[in-house]
């Protein structure tokens, strides 16, 4: 079998939207089967990183390697979750994933319904995703990003306008999920929720890493409140 | 290639079957589609002759302008939730998305010309003095290739500003040489006035062309940032 | 090669100015249109010169998709734009000739007819390029550059074909050249490429001047008195264990 290294490693990354650097050059190594908190301001990159990761954003200059391939040949590998829902607010949670399933060659409704249930909802909801709570939204695209059992999750703050218990359900299944083996990153602005949890917590500032702590309450350089 | 057309035709269903659920969109293109035929009959009402030999021309544009209402709205539920960012990060092939699209679109546009054409017969006394059996290729081939490019031009136009308006901006002067074709041949057909023979290759060539452009070229479009 | 410039300049300044002196004074009178006919010197090669400048911004685009060079997207987007420019003349001084000439203001002339198709193509092009985002412009603009370029021999044959089936005048004459007109016309177009050249190189430097200043405007970060960003010194590679 090929030796395929264990890591991801983002080197010397620079992101550019014009006038604005969202990536100031990030170096960073990201052990595989960890789960990664990445926290700071708005405006710090965190969402650049992670889209970069993903293959959604294409760095203006560096490399990302996942697995050592490149993002975008990676991307049976990767499971990727944003704020928008990524779903067709038109179809119920079934037809969504019947579909998403359909792009990644999975046939059959079976991993669709067992994906729905490990997020806690009913598969045979038939209300279309438009009408769902934000908690339920949320939810139903975590079990769109799992659908195809990808190594590496990527969410872009799955927890925010979502009621205490939901999130606190999500964290534990992605808990389950690390100890399962997968690698998972997470942008969010509540670190508490992944007190414990997180093996990391990853600090970024003005597009760059800052600070790399064990703990959302560790000393050092961390996130001050408020809008950059 | 086996999972390239599942995929289309997934989609191809899925955009169906969701188009199909709220009437609302295709309902106000058929409206506008009649509103165009209306609105043309009464700026030219000319004597049967001359609207034989307008006609060509009146009907394409015609349809054109419906064509674009409908292209416009190709990538509306993809953008609302960046649907498309789950398509990028996803193993289907970007053509797979864009062939169902464009049939989709297709399928919708040929609708809208269906309810056209035959309110331009009866304002216009049309009748073909030529082999009106031509009007079919032309037809297919001249729809498919606005639907072709507009579906790209589409794609181009969501990552600009005032999307809606770059999408005609775009589209019309690609197009110019495949609506000449589209007019001369209707009108050749509508007036017996010779073998559309030409205008119909031109127009084959011009789907052939730029239909392998599109399918070249949509990946780098859609993974453009 | 910043002290080419000015001796390009005058070159061309001097060069503009013999073919002006050539084409108004030297070049022999046309048989049937009289001096008006001498408008012939300034709309062919601007012409020439504007497809020139189109072929360079279609091999520049299709560069710069390649290898993402932004060079090579600098060097389309001052092409298109200057390519523009001498498109925009030669469709003034077309229907400026036809209508002393032959009454008419437009012609549906095989060239100038693919003229203005390709200026609405590049004009799009411009708009587009002024209308999207600045990290997707150069890919889209790229990406349209080909579709023109696929565009132009079908409008072309298009147009020829419709023109044996409705005969019309043609702007710019057909048929063979006298030489003395000839010659005239190669020094007016030396002349167009050579002014082409200098807009377009100082366009480009201008080009690549702002793009510089975004850049400096972006990496514009936490660096400290030494230079060194302060943050960055932190060895952040591995997590904490």
């Amino acid at each position: 079998m090929t030796n395929t290294p264990s890591i991801i490693t983002v080197s010397n990354v620079i992101k550019q939207f014009g006038r604005f650097a969202a990536l100031r050059g990030v170096t960073a190594e990201f052990d595989a089967g960890r789960f990664h908190a990445i926290l700071g301001d708005n405006g710090a990159g965190k969402t650049t990183l992670l889209r970069a990761i993903a293959g959604l954003a294409h760095p203006t200059s560096g490399t990302i390697s996942i697995l050592g391939k490149t993002p975008r040949t990676a991307c049976r590998d990767i499971g990727y979750m944003a704020h928008p829902s990524l779903l067709y607010d038109e179809m119920s949670g079934m037809e969504n994933l019947r579909y998403f399933a359909g792009l990644y060659g999975i046939a059959g409704d079976d991993t669709c319904r067992e994906a729905i249930a490990s997020v806690r909802l009913d598969p045979t909801l038939t209300r279309p995703v438009g009408q769902y709570s934000q908690g339920m939204r949320q939810r139903m695209s975590l079990a769109r990003a799992i659908l195809h059992d990808p190594r590496v999750l990527l969410l872009d703050e799955p927890f925010s306008n979502v009621d205490v218990h939901s999130a606190r359900e999500m964290v534990g299944l992605l808990k389950t999920m690390r100890d399962a083996g997968k690698t998972i990153f997470v942008v969010t602005h509540q670190a508490q929720l992944l007190e414990g949890v997180a093996d990391e917590f990853v600090w970024m500032q003005a597009g760059q890493i800052i600070d790399r702590t064990s703990s959302a309450r560790a000393a050092g350089v961390g996130p001050t409140e408020g809008v950059q | 290639m086996n999972s390239l057309w599942a995929v289309t035709l997934a989609t191809l269903k899925k955009d169906i079957r969701l188009e199909w659920r709220s009437k609302d969109a295709l309902n106000s293109m058929l409206f506008f589609s009649l509103l165009v035929v209306v609105i043309f009959s009464f700026s030219f009402d000319p004597t049967a002759e001359e609207s034989r030999q307008i006609a060509g021309g009146l009907v394409w544009v015609g349809f054109l302008f419906a064509s674009v209402v409908a292209l416009n709205q190709t990538w509306a539920r993809e953008l609302r939730n960046q649907v498309l960012d789950a398509y990028r990060v996803s193993p289907a092939p970007p053509n797979s998305l864009f062939v169902a699209k464009a049939l989709g679109n297709f399928i919708l546009v040929s609708v809208l010309e269906a309810v056209m054409a035959p309110l331009f017969i009866v304002f216009y006394n049309l009748r073909a003095i030529g082999p009106a059996w031509q009007l079919i290729p032309i037809g297919v081939l001249g729809t498919w290739a606005l639907v072709v490019n507009g579906t790209f031009f589409a794609a181009v136009s969501i990552r600009t500003r005032s999307r809606e308006i770059m999408l005609p901006l775009l589209l019309f002067p690609i197009s110019i040489p495949a609506v000449q074709a589209m007019v001369e041949a209707t009108r050749i057909i509508l007036m017996g006035d010779g073998s559309a023979r030409f205008w119909i290759v031109l127009l084959l060539t011009y789907d052939v062309v730029f239909t392998t452009a599109c399918l070249g070229l949509f990946e780098t479009i859609l993974h453009a940032e | 090669m910043k002290r080419l410039f000015p001796i390009l300049s005058v070159i061309t300044a001097a060069l503009l100015a013999y073919a002006l002196y050539e084409a108004m004074v030297v070049a022999p009178t046309e048989r049937t249109m009289g001096d008006v006919q001498r408008i012939f010197y300034y709309h062919v090669p601007s012409a020439w010169t504007a497809f020139l400048l189109f072929m360079v911004n279609l091999v520049a685009s299709v560069v710069y998709l390649i290898r993402r060079n932004p060079k090579a997207d600098a060097l389309a987007v001052v092409c298109a734009e200057v390519g523009v420019v001498f498109c925009t003349i030669v469709l003034v001084t077309g229907p400026i000739w036809a209508r002393p000439v032959w009454g008419i203001w437009w012609t549906w002339d095989v060239r100038l007819t693919t003229t203005l198709v390709l200026w609405l193509i590049y004009v799009s092009y411009l708009v587009l390029r002024r209308f999207s985002d600045s990290a997707q412009t150069p890919v889209l603009a790229a990406v349209l550059a080909i579709f023109g370029a696929l565009d132009v021999p079908l409008v072309y044959f298009s147009i020829w074909f419709f023109r044996t089936q409705h005969p019309q005048p043609v702007i710019g004459g057909g048929g063979s050249l006298d030489p003395g007109m000839g010659r005239v016309l190669l020094i007016n177009w030396l002349a167009f490429c050579c002014f082409a050249f200098l807009v377009c190189w100082s366009r480009y430097r201008l080009e690549m001047l702002q793009r510089e200043v975004e850049e400096a405007h972006a990496m514009e970060s936490l660096v400290g008195a030494d230079g060194v960003s302060a943050k960055a010194s932190l060895p952040l590679n591995r997590s904490p264990r």
